[in-house]
């Protein structure tokens, strides 16, 4: 049986940009601890001589002519941007005070 | 209720090219059905403007004499998740309200130029993460066989449009079963094509080494008829398969047409027949066994012990590679901002309070878990361990496949439950993919197909046929004698039964 805390769960949420609510985090570090002990079955049968499957169909890499593709225009790739400028996308500041 | 929005789409299509019917009247009779039963099936995030225009356009050519696909005309419902230029795409979350896509997909694309005219974007669970379309960020999508409860999901709009006759088919996505268990509660028909068979460029991924494109119908036939309208390589799709498919269409109408399974080896797969299963979905499958059996088809039982961890590795998988598709929703290029108004804020501060505002809570628990999963010092107990699972759910199909054609289920181990019932128990929630996530795990195609009506509570059950991958044909010609032989055997289809939205079921027999 895992113990998840709500430590973990909270730096979790910061590794994954999630402002959770405290009242959020409480919810998921007990839903994570149950999760996280049934889904821990698969240790059961992983055993170390069973190769990993990443892919369920076997690929190979693909290639292509090295010229120009039917691409997105600036404007169309930038159409759906919160907020721009121009061709670039504006966004809020990058560093913090304390930086 | 016009008469044309019962007709099949293989039916519809003989009226479009013989002239018996314009475009403009199939698609205004699906508008109008839609407008008739939308207040109560609730199955659309949004209807086309643009579908009579459309429709128009299909006519107008057909009326010049150009020569148009044989599917011109055939009105479509498309999932949410397909982008499309010409209407807003969402996945069902909030994080991408009002969202138009500077592109089309590629299957978008194929029904295009198949001359099919869209009605409208159906209804899913937020990014297809769940399994009864209650988790979508903007509504509730109901059952049409009963109000009160969940037509399945993620795709739960489309099966429930589909079921209703407001769309003679649609498209879905099928990650755990997404495109199989909605058509398994609803009395439609849905198909999991092989990994790689349809292109997903300009999909919304949700886990990429699952996700598949896929059809959905009231008949293996229409299902089929789709299908070889939205499969085939896509170079804008590095993992889709190169090589031609054979027609599926003509595979499901040979067979139906004489419907004989001698020969056929079919596999029931000892894990997925259990007494967790209801007993009125027990009951049907083991009677279809006796159907498929009277008509040629010798059973044989499979045990595939390692389907029994498939719910588990596929809980570690999934989470995983969605927490890693879902990284692209930063509040900078595309969908939500919300900037917090307390002091100065960076642009990390923005991406979280955007995630927290945009993302409901099932995605938050997967991307949490998926973080989990992968995070040092647990990859290896976590991801690794169910990336060893699917190689040993991939060796029990090769095994059974060595000795039968195809593997028959259930869909679902149950019938459609009631909103809410699940809701607050994400593991119970999960358990309801146990069926259809193998094939996913291990790439197979997946079929599913209506058995009939489960005794106790009147609801449709579905069967589930898979077979090895590249061997969809198979599928849709097993399916289609399946189906043909519950028709002859019941005198109708089970789609057929679904009562007006509101009305009570018929009594089961």
């Amino acid at each position: 049986m895992s113990d998840i805390t709500s430590e973990q769960v909270r730096h979790l949420a910061n590794l994954a940009r999630i402002a959770l609510t405290d009242e959020e985090v409480q919810r998921l570090t007990g839903e994570l601890g149950a999760i996280v002990a049934a889904v821990e079955k698969v240790g059961e049968v992983a055993t170390p001589d069973v190769e990993p499957t990443s892919h369920p169909v076997p690929l190979g890499n693909v290639f292509r002519p090295d010229v120009v593709g039917d691409t997105l225009t600036t404007d169309q790739a930038m159409a759906g941007a919160p907020d721009r400028d121009d061709s670039r996308f504006r966004v809020t500041a990058i560093l913090g005070e304390e930086q | 209720m016009s008469e044309l929005t019962r007709l099949p789409a293989i039916e519809l299509q003989g009226l479009l090219n013989a002239g018996e019917v314009s475009a403009q009247e199939v698609t205004q009779a699906h508008l109008n059905r839609i407008a008739e039963v939308e207040d109560s099936v609730r199955a659309f995030l949004h209807v086309s403007e643009n579908a009579l225009a459309d429709a128009k356009s299909i006519d107008a050519r057909r009326a010049a004499g150009e020569s148009l696909p044989a599917t011109a005309g055939l009105p479509i419902a498309v999932k949410d998740v397909l982008c499309t230029t010409d209407m807003p795409t969402t996945a069902g979350s909030k994080i991408l309200e009002g969202w138009i896509p500077p592109y089309d997909a590629t299957v978008v694309t194929k029904y295009r130029a198949a001359g099919m005219v869209a009605l409208g974007k159906t209804n899913m669970d937020e990014f297809a993460m769940g399994s009864s379309t209650e988790h979508s960020g903007y509504q509730r999508t109901a059952n049409p066989w009963d109000l009160e409860r969940i037509p399945g999901g993620s795709g739960g709009g489309s099966a429930a449009a589909v079921s209703a006759f407001e769309a003679p088919f649609a498209l879905g996505s099928d990650t755990g079963g997404s495109i199989r268990q909605p058509a398994a509660v609803t009395g439609t028909v849905g198909f999991k094509p092989t990994y790689g068979g349809v292109s997903r460029y300009g999909v919304i991924a949700l886990a990429s080494s699952l996700d598949q494109v896929g059809p959905v119908a009231r008949s293996v036939i229409d299902t089929a008829l789709l299908h070889d309208a939205i499969s085939g390589h896509d170079p804008h799709d590095s993992t889709s398969i190169a090589s031609p498919w054979p027609s599926m269409l003509d595979a499901a109408v040979t067979a139906a047409a004489a419907p004989d399974l001698t020969g056929v080896k079919l596999g029931r797969v000892l894990q997925l027949d259990t007494e967790g299963f209801q007993p009125g979905v027990r009951q049907r499958f083991h009677q279809l066994l006796e159907l498929a059996s009277a008509h040629g088809a010798e059973i044989i039982d499979i045990d595939a012990p390692h389907f029994d961890y498939a719910v588990s590795a596929y809980y570690l998988i999934l989470p995983a590679e969605a927490s890693s598709n879902l990284a692209k929703y930063d509040s900078v290029r595309f969908g939500l901002r919300v900037t917090p108004e307390n002091g100065q804020v960076t642009v990390e501060d923005v991406m979280a309070a955007t995630r927290e505002a945009g993302f409901g809570d099932e995605v938050k628990r997967r991307i949490i878990l998926g973080t989990y999963a992968l995070s040092a010092g647990y990859y290896d107990a976590y991801y690794g361990k169910a990336q060893k699972v699917r190689t040993l759910i991939q060796q029990d199909f090769t095994k059974a496949f060595a000795q039968v054609d195809a593997l028959i289920t259930p869909t679902a181990p149950t019938t459609a439950f009631r909103f809410g019932e699940q809701l607050d128990d994400p593991l119970t929630m999960w358990a309801n993919d146990m069926t259809t996530i193998p094939a996913n795990l291990a790439g197979v195609p997946g079929l599913a197909l209506p058995m009939g009506l489960a005794p106790e509570d009147g609801l449709p059950v579905g069967a589930q046929l898979m077979a090895p991958v590249y061997e969809d044909q198979r599928l849709f010609r097993i399916g289609a004698a399946l189906e043909a032989l519950i028709v002859a055997r019941d005198g109708h289809h089970v789609s057929a039964l679904v009562p007006e939205p509101g009305q009570p079921r018929g009594a089961v027999g």
